[in-house]
């Protein structure tokens, strides 16, 4: 085991030395060549998996139903986005003993703000909501994204309805996808452990995990915290991708989409969420001609795939668990 | 011996049905007891109480000297109760392991944290913990089938795997909720065979409730019995077989001349 986990550690190290310290990270790297278009369609598609890996925890393993997943990336968005936009110049200031890397290390820390002001979220959510399960809790995680949605839209110094612009473009692929590797490693890592192995109790039966003292309360939170903090990232990977966010992007759509991702990818399967997500990226893009038909190919794809895999692309398979650190091997 | 499970004047009602009503009734260290009546009676209700699912609208519960009235499940597991359940409720998308790994959940040390960072500790206790599920699996017979997916077991090695992860808690007191449905007549005589071994190998206290009188009346040392949410009777399984108000709850009254 000590080999695999060497290896993703060194790739993780050699992403972030590549990607992340050089300004254009692109130019110093063999993806210098491939067009604008793509390179758009492959950070979107590292957001998304970010999205779908991150709901996953929530909706997969720990078999709970949250359809406001959007609401947390609008948290992360707006929040790194105050950090870099609206504040800019007196973070700026305040990080000069950076020197140069000072916008880049501003983008980091608002980062995690947004993140963390995501997690927060999650947490305010969790904690009063999971009481409820199901379709009840589908529906008040649905309430609490457009909640969110509404405030925004009502807050002028986050630029009301018009949505927030001018935002500095520090997204690159590298950052996507770094971000991206690490919401897999430690979606995939908290599972496969004992720890991890309570909130797929929690999923199979609530009543017999609580009976082998399993506070299914505290998992359920974790997973809601966890997952919220990530699709928080996302959010500002996203902001400082487009530049400009506006409070329809978080729409009930966007948090629906996401669920699409993990239910085709298939639920619990951090292998398959990741393939389902950035299929469905290329997908939408092969159908941008197609304009509004693009939905009726996605449903048709639903339908498909609950006829012919109802437990979704690489659901039940295992998945990821195979080569992941501490779990493979002799077994 | 002293007192390991203390039920005093328990009351619970749902509404306007009294389910259970001012049961006395405890447990010593160590001691196997069952606990009996009609269907209906309240038995498994007082096992939900005793675990945390309900809460008593009056009386007590002492568990190891400490009031457990109102505590949630998972903590009254924390304190060394564990049970099956009278439905089989295993984990049903885990392995046979994983099932048992579980469990392990409450005496982990490296918690959410040592599972994202993977040092050292955490891979020893991960080690630990395996080898510790895996003798369990090995004690009761299901170390083979340790990788398969628990749904894949027969009935009678599901049941048993039910009690398995009961032990990995490391409690001092197990419920049983009718081991014995569903089972044949050869598969009775091992379940008693079974329960009688895990009691003395891991030295519990086991309760019991079951309807199979010959499981109850062939292992336990003392009996309950229930009737109408009301202890009707207790005593050795010779005193409950003679009791006149154990028969009458089972077969009904003699018609007497007035």
């Amino acid at each position: 085991m000590g080999a695999r986990s060497l290896v993703l550690i060194a790739a993780l190290a050699v992403g972030l030395v590549s990607f992340c310290f050089t300004g254009h990270p692109e130019a110093a790297w063999p993806l210098a060549q491939i067009d604008d278009y793509l390179l758009n369609i492959l950070i979107l598609a590292g957001i998304n998996v970010i999205l779908a890996v991150s709901l996953n925890i929530v909706n997969g393993h720990t078999g709970q139903f949250s359809l406001g997943h959007a609401g947390f990336m609008a948290v992360g968005a707006y929040g790194s986005a105050a950090l870099t936009q609206l504040n800019g110049k007196a973070c700026l200031a305040s990080l000069s003993f950076l020197g140069s890397a000072a916008p880049l290390g501003l983008f980091v820390l608002s980062l995690l703000v947004g993140g963390l002001l995501a997690a927060l979220a999650g947490l305010a959510v969790g904690l009063p909501s999971l009481r409820l399960k199901g379709d009840y809790l589908a529906i008040v995680t649905l309430g609490f994204g457009e909640i969110i949605r509404v405030m925004i839209q009502n807050t002028e110094s986050l630029g009301g309805a018009r949505g927030l612009a001018g935002i500095p473009n520090h997204t690159t692929l590298g950052w996507t996808w770094l971000v991206s590797l690490i919401s897999i490693y430690c979606v995939g890592s908290l599972v496969n452990s004992t720890y991890g192995r309570g909130f797929l109790a929690v999923r199979d039966d609530e009543i017999a995990a609580e009976a082998m003292g399993i506070n299914t309360t505290r998992y359920k939170v974790t997973a809601f915290v966890v997952g919220a903090f990530f699709a928080g990232l996302a959010g500002g990977l996203y902001a400082h991708f487009i530049g400009y966010v506006t409070p329809e992007g978080f729409s009930f759509l966007k948090s629906v989409d996401v669920v699409v991702m993990v239910i085709l990818g298939g639920m619990g399967s951090t292998a398959g969420v990741t393939v389902a997500a950035i299929g469905l990226t290329f997908l939408n893009e092969a159908l941008r001609e197609a304009e509004q038909y693009r939905m009726v190919a996605f449903a048709l794809l639903l339908i498909i795939l609950m006829i012919t895999r109802p437990q979704g692309l690489l659901g039940g398979l295992g998945g990821l668990a195979r080569w992941l650190p501490g779990k493979g091997g002799k077994s | 011996m002293s007192t390991l499970l203390a039920v005093e004047k328990v009351t619970v009602r749902f509404g306007g049905l009294v389910a259970v009503s001012e049961v006395d009734f405890h447990v010593n260290e160590g001691e196997l007891v069952g606990l009996i009546g009609p269907n209906g009676a309240g038995k498994t209700t007082l096992f939900n109480l005793v675990t945390g699912v309900y809460t008593p609208t009056t009386g007590r519960i002492h568990f190891d000297r400490k009031l457990v009235n109102g505590l949630n499940s998972s903590s009254i597991t924390e304190m060394g109760v564990a049970r099956t359940f009278q439905n089989i409720r295993l984990f049903n998308s885990l392995s046979v392991l994983d099932n048992v790994v579980a469990a392990f959940n409450l005496h982990l040390q490296s918690g959410f944290l040592g599972a994202l960072w993977r040092g050292a500790a955490f891979r020893s206790e991960e080690k630990q913990i395996r080898n510790e599920a895996l003798a369990l699996l090995e004690i009761f017979g299901l170390q083979a089938a340790a990788q398969s997916p628990c749904r894949s077991l027969s009935y009678g090695d599901q049941r048993r795997l039910e009690i398995v992860r009961a032990l990995a808690t490391r409690p001092k007191l197990l419920l049983l909720d009718e081991p014995a449905a569903g089972m044949n007549p050869t598969e009775k005589v091992d379940l008693m065979r079974l329960i009688r071994f895990t009691q003395e190998q891991f030295k519990l206290a086991v309760l019991l409730v079951e309807h199979d009188m010959k499981v109850v009346m062939g292992i336990c040392e003392r009996i309950a019995v229930l009737e109408y949410g009301r202890k009707i009777a207790e005593g050795t399984p010779e005193e409950i077989q003679k009791d006149r108000r154990v028969i009458a709850a089972y077969l009904g009254e003699e018609v007497t001349d007035a």
